[in-house]
């Protein structure tokens, strides 16, 4: 349950009395229902969940997280990597994934 | 995608796995209810990343697993109708009803279309005047404001040849439903990240007082799913039981007020059978006597249903914790991918699939090592 | 656009904008078909000589045979047409068996009632995809069936390739330890007809990959020589399908590395946004080489230097161990096992 993925809101209209928008999802646009987030604006990040924007992303939040994240650890860091034998090589240079 | 692929790095996902191992020193047990969740930790192998004795057990979180078979068959009922244009959420079309699923009915001429919204329903209406057009609206709290919209939209708009057959389940009855078994071994949770922006989580500290349970309310990509397991873990090894939100980037304690307002416009709490665990009190939404006219189980009289569960299937006990896949007599013989028994077999992330695909490689990997 | 003007029926054609069952009927209709629209088109001798079918020369070394049928829909898509697929797919899946592809033919079944205008459109694909590939439609057919009764237009491809002495690779013929390269990005074919799929539908510039593959193919056997095992064009079931297939046929197992699987940026935001898995997503211009590890970089060089290999990637190595499984090592380094799909996969909410 509960498939939703972050896009950014580029315009926002509305369609028979109906708050929608167009929504761009890494490069994939599509319209969604913008009713239940009326404060909105245009440059927003949401959340989507079957073509209806669900809650505002709070940006400065997501970013505090993953800055959380990459102070974690920092003891493993000072003692060296353990000995692992499925590390991998560098990635290739293709632009698969990047955001 | 922003604020997507950030939260599925390689290299922050091994420092939460280093940080989760520094917290734990006994065996845990923990469910994630919902099925978005135990898809990302079955895809990625997350729970091959934790220490040993942390167990996870995954819980009835899937719409389509849990979708009653009486439903099922109503909605293939109605589908198989000439002059009705079916529609629904891709995942529900292979799920067995008691003789057939869906792709079975559009072999036999029935038109069933795959939407990715319920407003592509309404649009459909809109668009074959002549036809009844019916979405089948299943889903927990995150897809009920969507479905309840396409109802409203559809009263405000005139559309009479539209309706829903609503089938909506919701969570915290089902986590006390599932805390209150006398074979429980969940020790706390993974709240529903999605179900949450809906709802809020205001809900869960008298479940956490009643039972003692730490609730942690989850988002659903690796990193996240790793932090919300972090954040539990570090309670059960204090002995605590809180409520806290580690999707806060989404979810609010109060959730989103306008999509509260149009679920309780639309739709009214109603008991409502999990299929494979059996009558679950107040745990669903069904239209109210307000929007009757849409609701699809009032508009098509469907009475020649004979709805007979498989006695072999066991997938209520597995959706429940208290059974492990593998433990079921029928699993791997009558009961496989091809051939599912029971929802947890069809969907990717039921359990019991889950299993099939990574349990025999397990197996396979320690025999290679034996 | 074909030449309209010299028609010769005093009905001319022209007047008709749409197929008639008289089309497929043998009569002067298809005549006037053939020869106003297929043969300039399609344009070679032995087409020319109209016979039931055509002769051509016997080429040195063994004859490999191929067919396929074409029923996708829409019919024009973004990036190709139902006609670039029926030369391509047809093109590639002989050159995966190591021949050379040289003459194609071309059945049609068309719906009374689909325009002419269409028709006219999808041959001249077919007709520039032949061109590309370097083969020959030389003989072809086309039946007509009543309003309802078809999907506007159905084409049947068959073509015969030859494959030079010393030759020999095929989908059994993969061993452990073979290194598994992939020509470039997948799931962007399925991605883009999705992108105009009703119910489904969204914006972006996805485009599909449909290209032939022969040229490529033969990079590789050049580069690669014996050390080449298998080759194969991922079409419908992805990239995820055909990988199994191989294993199954060689009774080998599979280990991939997620991490380098090509994925375009907006593909992977397309699949997220309706839950789909790109290895199961249709392709229909990249190739799987099954290569010894030894000849692997010298094949991906070779590839890379080619316009449709410039994203040519090694993906994973084919092995002893869990035989008929695909086993990938995850973003976060643990690992999955990649079942094969039961059917289509299908868009989810969960």
């Amino acid at each position: 349950m509960c498939l939703a993925v972050p896009g950014r809101v580029e315009q926002i209209t509305e369609d028979a009395g109906i708050r929608m928008g167009k929504v761009n999802f890494g490069g994939v646009v599509k319209n969604v229902c913008l009713a239940y987030l009326p404060d909105i604006a245009v440059g927003d990040y949401t959340i989507v969940h079957v073509g209806f924007a669900l809650s505002k992303i709070d940006e400065a939040s997501a970013q505090q997280t993953l800055a959380t994240f990459r102070e974690m650890g920092i003891l493993e860091e000072e003692l060296g990597p353990s000995d692992d034998p499925t590390a991998e090589e560098p990635h290739n240079e293709i632009p698969h994934r990047v955001s | 995608m922003k604020y997507l692929t950030e939260f599925r790095d390689g290299e922050l996902a091994a420092k939460l796995a280093y940080e989760i191992k520094q917290v734990v020193t006994r065996p845990w047990t923990i469910m994630e209810v919902c099925g978005g969740q135990t898809h990302t930790i079955i895809r990625n192998g997350i729970d091959q990343l934790l220490p040993e004795g942390v167990e996870m057990v995954h819980g009835p979180g899937c719409p389509v697993c849990v979708t009653p078979l009486e439903m099922i068959d109503r909605g293939l009922a109605i589908a198989a109708q000439p002059d009705v244009i079916f529609c629904s959420f891709g995942d529900m079309l292979r799920v067995p009803g008691t003789d057939r699923d869906l792709f079975r009915v559009k072999s036999e001429g029935g038109d069933v279309r795959i939407v990715y919204s319920p407003l592509d329903a309404v649009q459909l209406a809109i668009k074959n005047p002549s036809k009844q057009v019916v979405f089948f609206g299943v889903g927990f709290e995150t897809t009920a404001p969507a479905n309840a919209m396409a109802v409203y939209m559809a009263r405000m708009r005139g559309i009479r040849n539209f309706s829903m057959l609503a089938s909506h389940v919701l969570v915290p009855p089902a986590m006390r439903a599932i805390l209150e078994s006398h074979d429980n071994r969940v020790q706390a949770f993974l709240g529903a990240g999605h179900v949450c922006s809906v709802m809020g989580y205001w809900q869960y500290p008298p479940i956490v007082e009643q039972y003692h349970v730490p609730v942690v309310v989850t988002g659903f990509e690796p990193l996240d799913i790793m932090e919300g397991l972090r954040r539990t873990l570090v309670q059960l090894e204090k002995g605590e039981a809180k409520i806290d939100n580690a999707y806060e980037r989404i979810v609010s304690f109060d959730g989103n007020r306008e999509a509260q307002k149009v679920l309780s416009e639309v739709f009214e709490v109603c008991d409502r059978p999990w299929r494979g665990i059996g009558v679950i009190p107040q745990s669903g939404f069904r239209i109210n006597p307000a929007y009757r006219e849409f609701d699809a189980e009032h508009r098509f009289q469907v009475t020649n249903i004979h709805t007979v569960e498989s006695t072999l299937c066991r997938s209520g006990d597995v959706l429940r914790g208290a059974l492990k896949p593998n433990e079921c007599p029928s699993f791997g013989k009558e009961c496989t991918p091809r051939r599912p028994l029971g929802a947890t077999m069809v969907s990717s992330e039921g359990a019991c699939a889950a299993y099939y695909n990574y349990g025999r490689f397990i197996s396979i990997e320690e025999l290679a090592h034996a | 656009m074909p030449d309209f003007s010299n028609w010769s029926c005093p009905l001319p054609l022209r007047d008709y904008p749409a197929i008639v069952m008289g089309h497929g009927g043998g009569g002067k209709l298809s005549q006037e078909l053939i020869e106003h629209l297929f043969l300039p088109a399609f344009h070679n001798e032995a087409l020319a000589n109209l016979g039931d079918g055509s002769v051509v020369a016997r080429p040195a070394g063994r004859i490999a045979m191929s067919t396929d049928s074409f029923v996708v829909r829409p019919l024009f898509f973004p990036g190709g047409s139902i006609g670039d697929l029926a030369v391509n797919g047809t093109v590639n899946d002989l050159a995966m068996t190591g021949a050379r592809p040289l003459y194609l033919s071309a059945g049609f079944i068309l719906e009374e009632g689909f325009p002419l205008a269409d028709l006219a459109s999808i041959v001249d694909r077919m007709a520039a995809a032949a061109r590309v590939a370097g083969v020959e439609i030389i003989t072809g057919d086309t039946k007509v069936v009543e309003r309802g009764h078809g999907d506007g237009c159905y084409i049947n491809t068959s073509g015969v390739g030859v494959v030079p002495d010393g030759v020999n690779i095929g989908p059994s013929r993969a061993r452990a330890g073979d290194a598994i390269l992939v020509s470039g990005t997948i799931a962007d074919h399925g991605m883009a007809i999705m992108s105009v799929r009703e119910g489904l539908e969204f914006e972006s510039t996805i485009m599909s990959d449909c290209a032939a593959l022969n040229g490529l193919a033969q990079v590789v056997l050049d580069a690669g020589g014996d050390s080449v095992h298998a080759m194969r064009d991922p079409t419908r079931g992805g990239l995820g399908a055909t990988l199994h297939e191989i294993a199954q046929a060689s009774n080998i197992g599979i280990t991939l590395d997620e991490v380098r699987l090509p994925v375009r940026a907006e593909v992977q935001a397309a699949c997220d946004l309706l839950g789909l898995d790109p290895l199961f997503v249709a392709n229909e211009g990249k190739m799987a080489v099954f290569v010894e590890a030894s000849a692997a970089e010298r094949v991906l060089a070779a590839m890379r230097a080619h316009p449709l290999g410039k994203d040519a990637t090694l993906i994973g190595h084919a092995v002893d161990q869990h035989r008929h499984m695909l086993v990938a090592r995850t973003a976060v380094g643990a690992h999955r096992v990649v079942a094969a799909q039961i059917g289509e996969q299908l868009p989810r909410i969960c």
